[in-house]
């Protein structure tokens, strides 16, 4: 196995050491390019913006615990709940899964060294970055985003909003959005390209379909997002009437192009979520996914569908009475691909022999609030039904038990899944096990009396709301419950600082998982894996032949591709062995170039056009010399 | 409903122990259908489309409990099971348990969508669309503006603000648009909401069985004040209805008393006519409310504040502190002026 320690194979490892190992301390942070190292960079980040978003949250509940409070004036209120949107979406969920999880994870579970591309992986992050200090420094400011995430036209128009908040929210989005395009082209990239050979795509793992199907949607989804935020922006700074009824424009043609992004976008939230519980159900469950093929077939479809329902959101604005019917039948439509997997995870589960350990439980926390959120979500599928609660707290309630309940929750359970491999270090079970139930009973706390009150008529995204209209009693359930679940994600955050330093050793693989990363050491090494490893199922781990030849050839020196910073690419279909690929080594061009553009997009909101197209060539100077520096042949 | 609050109080609790465990939701299930006194449910409908569409959710919340429910006893069973491999009843069968996600998965869903999309999207979507022309016995035309309400009726000269007279009983069209920016006409207990959309006229049908009165409000976000955007809808007697029509379509009431008379020459020179119509007045301003019978209102700026003289002299005094971000400054009229007007728009009755 990988830990072996005879003398063949500590002599390739050495060699592969020297040949992988990046610039040391700061410097090494700002310039490498090892995808692990570039998924912490991610981690931390999202993780700080998620503490933001919290915090957010946590004003609006305090806000709203009481009728008539003054804790947060309507301006401010209205900047705290857009920036809790748009960071809680743009900022931690999406960098957090595909940015993190994936950036760590997908080239480890396909057995490769790398992403496709390690300096665009770099430069998604860095972009993703400046993006998210760009929106903070808006609402720093005190001109934060205050339209809401969903930033509707004419109220997000110049004649309405005459400050830079939405300026901020324009450009900080396009930044963004710049970023997931570049991550999600290097995803389809690598899981297409650099599969170990062997796995081929009926041997890839359940997770790798998801982030597959993900990054296809997001190459989809945001151009049309990043349109209609540069209509916005010309509309708004040059004069331009995309938007403008008095001079021809469209009002509802920004709600269009919005959800056309914005529906996928719920799909790119939830799949890769999707992705991580199918990591974590069969390694407890101890067995094979049920209807493997079912599942796969599933998350694409999802991500496929999702593009054809976006008018769903927009039943309230008049449209004609066959193209409602459309959309909800579309809608009603994903139910079918979305329920094959849900009951493919529960019967895993039921035919295995579950071990309910803390990952596990937090994937029956997701199952039972994807459930709950998806029955809502059938819900207002019909017509009628959406039309009275749309904009209510109904709806608040339903896209937090997805969201909250069914893509963070695996986030959670997927960091105590992962942490061992990460870190080398186990994570305390039992005060795992408490802080589950602790943010389990704090989220049903804050979101079950959502849909009550919601019912009861209280609309959303009001600042205040008067006393005597039956809705008191539950905002101060939902206030308590935003204050437990605090407490839950505190008691992981300390349970995971705690073990980072005093946890047990972990070893390569605690669980027994079944996918690949756990046949290498924790923490991996700079290549991953010392021999490219043989696959001939998705259950790569559980093949003990195939990882007993790995360490085989280890010791011959075989299939160990040492001579660079080399991997292998192979078919797209089938992964038979294609070409050995050189890949590039750390830089400082990625942070540069993702600097040049936050400046840019910075001078133009303060008018400086020649400042920000100087940037804007500063940049392009970056692209040039991209290749400048290469690594040296071993 | 009156049987799920018995058995969830009743004597049978302590013979079923299974009873408690049901009373809390129970409980919340009674508390939801009733609402408290002044809640703009839409579980205590006052129309057939706001009914049909209660129907629709109780018999959802059904179904979806029984899917719930369903779900969570495999769960339970995975649970209870878990020292034990493969099916309760089919043992360790593969082939079993993958019929088992298309039958759960794809053959149960595919029925009950069937059943809602019919139901829902075919049947009682007719009942809440835009009322067909001709169905209407009048037409309310409803301008939203931030942050308060503009309300005409067309073929009389009456215009209010924040209060929707109709008769009960009465097929009602509402004609919705907006001034500024987007809106959303919603009364819970009435119908479906219908939004407002610069350039659009959505129609709405508006009817109440009963007389009384119905809180509606803004639903769609539109800026600083969107919490303070309500309105009411009184459903009069016909007769109630006409008389209060007449009231509304006639010029306001000349100021009387001295005090009023000095409100009205304030009101007149200082900014107030420059934003306010007083119909019969040259005050003609189109920025805020129409004020021609503001004393007959039972509410300020948008069922912000309940009208009472007190009130109406602070909201002049500060609105800004009354409804932060509301488009009226405070116009720093001294403390005589400001009693005047206060005095004179309360007796526009």
């Amino acid at each position: 196995m990988s830990t072996a320690a005879s003398p063949g194979a500590r002599l390739h490892r050495g060699r592969l050491d020297r040949v992988w190992t990046e610039r040391p301390g700061v410097l090494g942070w700002l310039t490498t390019t090892d995808h692990k190292k570039i998924a912490a960079l991610y981690l931390f980040t999202s993780l700080l913006f998620f503490g933001a978003g919290g915090v957010e949250a946590l004003l609006i509940r305090t806000q709203l615990i009481g009728p008539g409070l003054h804790v947060l004036s309507p301006a401010a209120y209205d900047q705290v709940f857009t920036m809790h949107g748009i960071t809680m979406i743009f900022l931690f969920v999406i960098p957090m899964t595909t940015g993190a999880f994936g950036n760590y994870l997908v080239p480890l579970m396909i057995g490769a060294r790398d992403m496709a591309f390690p300096r665009l992986n770099a430069f998604s992050f860095w972009a993703y970055a400046a993006s998210g200090i760009f929106l903070y420094i808006g609402l720093a400011a005190g001109v934060g985003p205050n339209a809401g995430w969903f930033n509707y036209v004419p109220l997000a128009s110049k004649a309405f909003s005459p400050g830079h908040n939405i300026d901020f929210y324009a450009l900080g989005l396009i930044l963004n959005g710049i970023s997931s395009t570049a991550a999600a082209i290097n995803f389809i990239v690598t899981i297409f390209k650099l599969r170990a050979p062997g796995m081929s795509l009926n041997r890839m793992p359940l997770f790798c379909y998801a982030f597959l199907a993900v990054s296809f949607a997001l190459v989809f989804a945001l151009p049309a997002l990043t349109l209609c935020l540069v209509l916005l922006e010309l509309d708004r700074m040059l004069g331009f009437h995309f938007y403008d009824v008095a001079q021809g424009g469209l009002p509802l043609l920004w709600q269009h192009l919005f959800w056309i992004f914005g529906h996928p976008e719920v799909y790119i939230i939830i799949l890769p979520a999707f992705g991580i519980a199918t990591s974590i159900i069969p390694t407890f469950a101890r067995r094979r996914m049920v209807a493997f093929p079912l599942v796969a077939l599933g998350e694409v479809l999802v991500a496929f569908l999702g593009f054809g329902v976006w008018a769903h959101h927009m039943f309230a604005v008049g449209l004609s009475t066959i193209a409602t019917i459309y959309f909800a039948a579309a809608s009603l439509i994903i139910v079918i691909p979305s329920g094959m997997q849900l009951f493919a995870w529960i019967i895993t589960i039921l035919t295995g022999k579950p071990v309910f350990k803390t990952p596990l439980l937090f994937i029956i926390g997701f199952i039972v609030f994807f459930i709950i959120g998806g029955l809502t979500g059938i819900m207002v599928a019909a017509i009628p039904f959406d039309q009275q609660v749309t904009d209510t707290y109904f709806i608040v309630a339903h896209f937090h038990f997805v969201i909250f309940g069914a893509a963070v929750f695996p986030i959670l359970g997927g960091l105590y899944y992962w942490f061992p491999k990460v870190t080398g270090r186990m994570y305390h079970e039992r005060a795992g096990k408490i802080s589950f139930w602790i943010t389990f009973a704090g989220t049903t706390l804050t979101f079950f009396p959502m849909h009550i009150v919601g019912l009861l008529g209280m609309p959303r995204r009001q600042w205040t709301y008067h006393s005597g209209l039956g809705w008191d009693i539950y905002n101060l359930l939902e206030s308590l419950g935003s204050y437990l679940l605090t407490a839950g994600l505190l008691l992981i955050a300390a349970n995971l600082i705690y073990s980072r330093f005093r946890g047990a050793p972990a070893g390569p693989d605690p669980w027994g998982g079944d996918t690949l990363e756990w046949s290498t050491t924790s923490p991996p090494p700079a290549y991953n894996y010392a021999v490219i490893p043989k696959v001939s199922s998705p259950y790569a781990m559980w093949d003990k032949e195939d990882r007993e030849e790995d360490a085989r050839r280890l010791e011959r020196g075989e299939r160990v591709l040492e001579g660079g910073h080399e991997t292998p690419a192979s078919t797209v279909l089938d992964a038979e062995w294609d070409e050995t690929l050189d890949m590039v080594s750390d830089s400082p061009h990625p942070i540069l170039l993702a600097l040049a553009l936050a400046l840019s997009f910075g001078a133009r909101l303060l008018g400086h056009w020649t400042l920000a197209l100087g940037l804007l060539a500063l940049g392009a100077l970056v692209l040039f010399s991209w290749h400048s520096v290469e690594p040296e042949e071993g | 409903m009156p049987e799920l609050r018995r058995s969830a109080r009743g004597p049978t609790r302590a013979a079923y122990p299974h009873a408690r465990r049901l009373a809390v939701p129970l409980t919340a299930l009674a508390l939801l259908a009733g609402g408290c006194g002044n809640s703009p449910s839409t579980l205590r409908p006052h129309s057939r489309p706001a009914r049909e569409i209660a129907d629709l959710w109780w018999w959802m919340l059904a179904a979806a409990a029984v899917v719930f429910l369903g779900a969570i006893v495999m769960l339970a069973l995975s649970w209870w099971r878990r020292g034990r491999p493969g099916l309760p009843v089919f043992g360790d069968r593969d082939d079993i348990a993958r019929r088992l996600v298309v039958l759960f998965g794809v053959l149960v869903p595919l029925v009950v969508l069937i059943a809602l999309f019919v139901v829902a999207d075919a049947l009682v979507v007719k009942d809440t669309g835009a009322p067909a022309r001709g169905s209407t016995a009048m037409t309310i035309e409803v301008t939203g503006r931030q942050w308060f309400w503009t309300v005409r009726y067309p073929g009389t000269r009456a215009i209010t603000a924040n209060e929707i007279h109709i008769p009960a009983n009465t097929r009602i069209n509402i004609v919705a648009r907006t001034a500024d920016v987007i809106h959303s006409f919603w009364v819970p207990q009435l119908n479906r909401k219908i939004d407002m959309i610069p350039g659009l006229s959505n129609r709405v049908l508006l009817y109440a069985n009963q007389i009384g009165r119905y809180r509606g409000q803004c639903s769609e976000f539109c800026g600083l004040e969107h919490a303070n955007m309500a309105f009411d809808v009184d459903a009069e007697t016909p007769a109630a209805f006409r008389a209060w029509l007449h009231r509304e379509a006639a010029p306001a009431t000349p100021p009387a008393t001295p005090a009023q008379k000095a409100g009205a020459d304030v009101f007149m020179n200082d900014q107030c006519a420059s934003c306010h119509t007083i119909r019969g007045t040259s005050a003609r301003g189109l920025v805020g409310p129409d004020l021609t019978h503001l004393g007959s209102r039972r509410t300020l700026a948008a069922l912000t504040i309940p009208n009472r003289l007190s009130e109406l002299r602070e909201w002049i005094r500060d609105p800004q502190h009354v409804k932060p971000g509301n488009k009226m400054p405070g116009l720093n009229l001294a403390p005589r002026d400001l009693d005047a007007v206060a005095r004179y728009l309360e007796g526009l009755k």
